[in-house]
């Protein structure tokens, strides 16, 4: 079968872009510019600005001194390397492979594709109606080479070229229609080729000994006499698996299997690649059109079967199955890098190294929240609610040490209490005081310890605090707020110590 | 020849492994300081790879008994290992910890918002070998699932430390022991002023297998000190020991 390509351009590829998110931009000379050589340099314009007589590759100041009301944007490096992959990912709609043209196009391999669309007027006028639904301009055509399509897409109204007459379609085209460099096309213009015509007759030695070896290959390439490299783009496949019960499922026990076959593909999947899941949801599909779903996350990536079917497990039973299940969709959300190393031989790990612990904190994590499950590191703050900080992250390791200066209670009250106190002199600790209806004597003291106040998050009083204990040997984390004798002087019970 | 003695105490030790203990296991660990504290469990060593039960009351009393765990704990961990504290409501104040000799990053703590799911969690992590030892504040715990967690542990060898919230609703458990700890008047040195190093009463109200005693314990620098004037109710472990060879 004949090889037919689709050569597809977008004239104005990064200022559409830019216009269908923006779209007051249409009416304004607008202009992406990039610094190069310590110069501004406008790298694409719009259709305002091209009619103002500003082009690409000119400096940004001297389109100012003709427009001075120019919309400039910062171009940034490789956008339209990124534009056309999510491009072209979407074209995967009309061909399995599409390939990139950089900088401003896409071909499409649509050998085959094309009668799905009745034929390949009506595959290009799809394609070209679809564009422009969005605001994108494009040109198109089909040939049997990637070098005619390309050339015909840009120089010429003809869209379709029968199969076997790309050499007389071209042969009109000015020569820059062969995908040549500036130097060659240079030398061409200067020496009269104004079409292809004109030079496809000189014998090729003495073509390449004038212009090179790009020249002849450019020509054979569109002429269909040397096949062109084609690479298609990698279009990811979505990490999803499908499972149709043939009959509506209401148990618990086929709900499990339908679970674990899915499992199953998945992760084969999955260890292939060297991934393993984060993040996973499963849907399910009820006969009667509702749809419920139910998720998991793990602590790290997984391709445990089993591990990950205990996950699912605890949560089977808020699946109401209602007249039957038929269909289950498993969707991976969030994959990651997995630790595939071979198992080791002496299972000596403890601690976070091991996978038994992450798995158990994964499957306590299902049941109470991964929210619930807290590890808390030392953070360089005094304020005793904000000297420690939470994460919910089990492999975070501190940044600094665990102060071992100053003693801190073992309980700590969420919420100071306040307490009625009888203090002999300034800055002396309590003689006693009353907590809960207690008198509490104080026989041991240690302090104060001041701890300002973080002034640049919030006001009030600084805290004087005591260790102290009393007559029974309980100790307690006293604190007063502010200076003795002020007016908002009051003292508060914080803590206990062991 | 094996004399009537050795007969009796090869079959205690047999009586032991049958309940659980597993000598060979218990016998690494010593705990600095603890040496009189440990002669009341069989074969004179702390018992880890079982669940102990203290008595934990909120407040003041957490506090020391928190205290002591923490310091109970920094024995049985290496640097790499993992705590598990599971409870519903906690006060714990994890910097305070690190007096105790452990990195206060070392515990997860799991915040439940049920009691049932303490037991839970309590069990799933006592299956997990990787686990040094988890701790659980509960306010109450049947025999049989006590009975439950000692099968759990007899597989994994963790050591499991059940606070017990409500001293009320205490009763017959499988667990190795029960403790209570008290805050006692910390004492300085040459009587200087301000307040001195953490000191306990620790009680051990059953102990399987062993004697029930009281001590006075102090934690200096970064090991236990058993106080040296004792507290006569000591005395009644050692008689206890000998009604127990008796009846043997």
């Amino acid at each position: 079968m004949h090889k037919r390509y689709m050569s597809l351009w977008f004239p104005m590829l990064k200022t559409d872009w830019k216009t269908i998110r923006q779209p007051e931009l249409a009416k304004v000379p607008f202009v992406f510019a990039t610094s190069e050589k310590n110069r501004l340099i406008i790298s694409a314009c719009n259709i305002v600005a091209r009619s103002s007589g500003l082009h690409v590759g000119m400096r940004l100041a001297d389109a100012k001194a003709i427009l001075p009301d120019l919309c400039v944007q910062q171009d940034s490096e490789n956008r339209e390397l990124k534009l056309l992959t999510a491009i072209g990912e979407w074209c995967i709609r009309y061909t399995p492979l599409v390939s990139l043209d950089l900088p401003d196009g896409l071909i499409f391999d649509c050998t085959g594709c094309t009668h799905l669309w009745g034929g390949e007027e009506n595959y290009i006028n799809e394609i070209r109606t679809r564009f422009k639904s969005k605001g994108y301009t494009v040109k198109a055509a089909i040939a049997d080479t990637i070098g005619a399509a390309w050339a015909m897409a840009r120089f010429s109204k003809n869209t379709v070229i029968e199969s076997k007459v790309q050499k007389s379609a071209i042969s009109n085209l000015p020569p820059s229609a062969l995908r040549l460099d500036d130097v060659t096309l240079e030398k061409l213009r200067k020496l009269g080729f104004r079409t292809i015509q004109s030079f496809s007759a000189i014998p090729n030695s003495n073509l390449r000994r004038r212009f090179g070896d790009l020249l002849l290959l450019r020509m054979m390439q569109a002429y269909g006499e040397v096949e062109e490299s084609f690479k298609p783009l990698n279009v990811p496949e979505p990490y999803q698996e499908r499972l149709a019960a043939l009959e509506p499922i209401r148990t618990r026990v086929g709900i499990e299997i339908a679970i674990r076959e899915l499992l199953i593909v998945m992760c084969n999947r999955l260890v292939g690649e060297g991934k393993g899941i984060r993040n996973a949801v499963l849907k399910t599909f009820r006969i009667d059109g509702k749809q419920q779903a139910i998720d998991i996350g793990t602590n790290q990536a997984t391709c445990n079967v089993d591990h990950l079917f205990k996950l699912f497990e605890q949560k089977i039973e808020t699946i109401r199955p209602a007249l039957g299940i038929e269909l289950f969709v498993l969707e991976v959300t969030l994959i990651g890098d997995a630790d595939t190393s071979q198992k080791s031989l002496w299972t000596g790990k403890t601690g976070l190294a091991d996978n038994g612990v992450l798995e158990l904190l994964d499957k306590l994590a299902g049941k109470v929240g991964s929210k619930a499950i807290r590890r808390y590191l030392p953070q360089e703050r005094y304020w005793p609610e904000r000297s420690i900080k939470q994460t919910n992250d089990l492999k975070e390791i501190p940044q600094t040490y665990w102060p071992t200066d100053a003693l801190r209670p073992t309980q700590l009250l969420s919420v100071p209490e306040v307490i009625l106190v009888t203090a002999p002199i300034p800055d002396y600790p309590p003689m006693n005081f009353r907590y809960k209806d207690d008198l509490h004597i104080v026989k041991r003291a240690d302090g104060p310890e001041r701890i300002e106040r973080e002034w640049w998050l919030d006001k009030g009083e600084h805290r004087d605090y005591y260790i102290v204990e009393n007559q029974h040997g309980k100790r307690y984390w006293l604190y007063r707020s502010g200076h003795y004798g002020a007016d908002q002087t009051q003292w508060f019970l914080h803590g206990f110590f062991a | 020849m094996e004399t009537k003695q050795d007969i009796i105490n090869r079959l205690r030790k047999e009586i032991l492994a049958k309940q659980g203990f597993k000598p060979e296991l218990a016998s690494t660990s010593h705990i600095k300081g603890l040496s009189e504290i440990e002669s009341a469990f069989p074969n004179g060593v702390f018992p880890t790879g079982m669940i102990h039960e203290m008595l934990f009351q909120m407040g003041e009393e957490a506090a020391a008994c928190s205290g002591f765990l923490g310091a109970l704990l920094s024995s049985l961990i290496v640097p790499e290992s993992i705590i598990l504290w599971i409870s519903v409501g906690r006060n714990f104040f994890p910097p305070s910890i690190k007096t105790f000799g452990i990195e206060p990053h070392q515990i997860v703590f799991v915040d439940a918002a049920q009691e049932k799911q303490v037991l839970w969690a309590l069990e799933e992590g006592l299956k997990c070998q990787g686990i040094t030892a988890v701790v659980a504040e509960l306010r109450e715990l049947s025999f049989s699932q006590s009975k439950r967690l000692q099968l759990a542990i007899e597989e994994s060898h963790v050591t499991g430390f059940v606070l017990r919230t409500d001293a009320t609703k205490l009763s017959t458990t499988t667990c190795v022991s029960r403790w209570q700890i008290s805050a006692l008047p910390s004492e300085t040195h040459d009587g200087m002023p301000g307040v001195g190093f953490p000191k306990w009463n620790v009680e051990l109200l059953r102990v399987r297998n062993g004697q029930t005693g009281k001590w006075e314990v102090e934690w200096v620098g970064n090991q236990f000190q058993i106080a040296a004037d004792r507290v006569q109710e000591n005395k009644r472990a050692i008689n206890y020991q000998k009604i127990g060879r008796l009846r043997a």
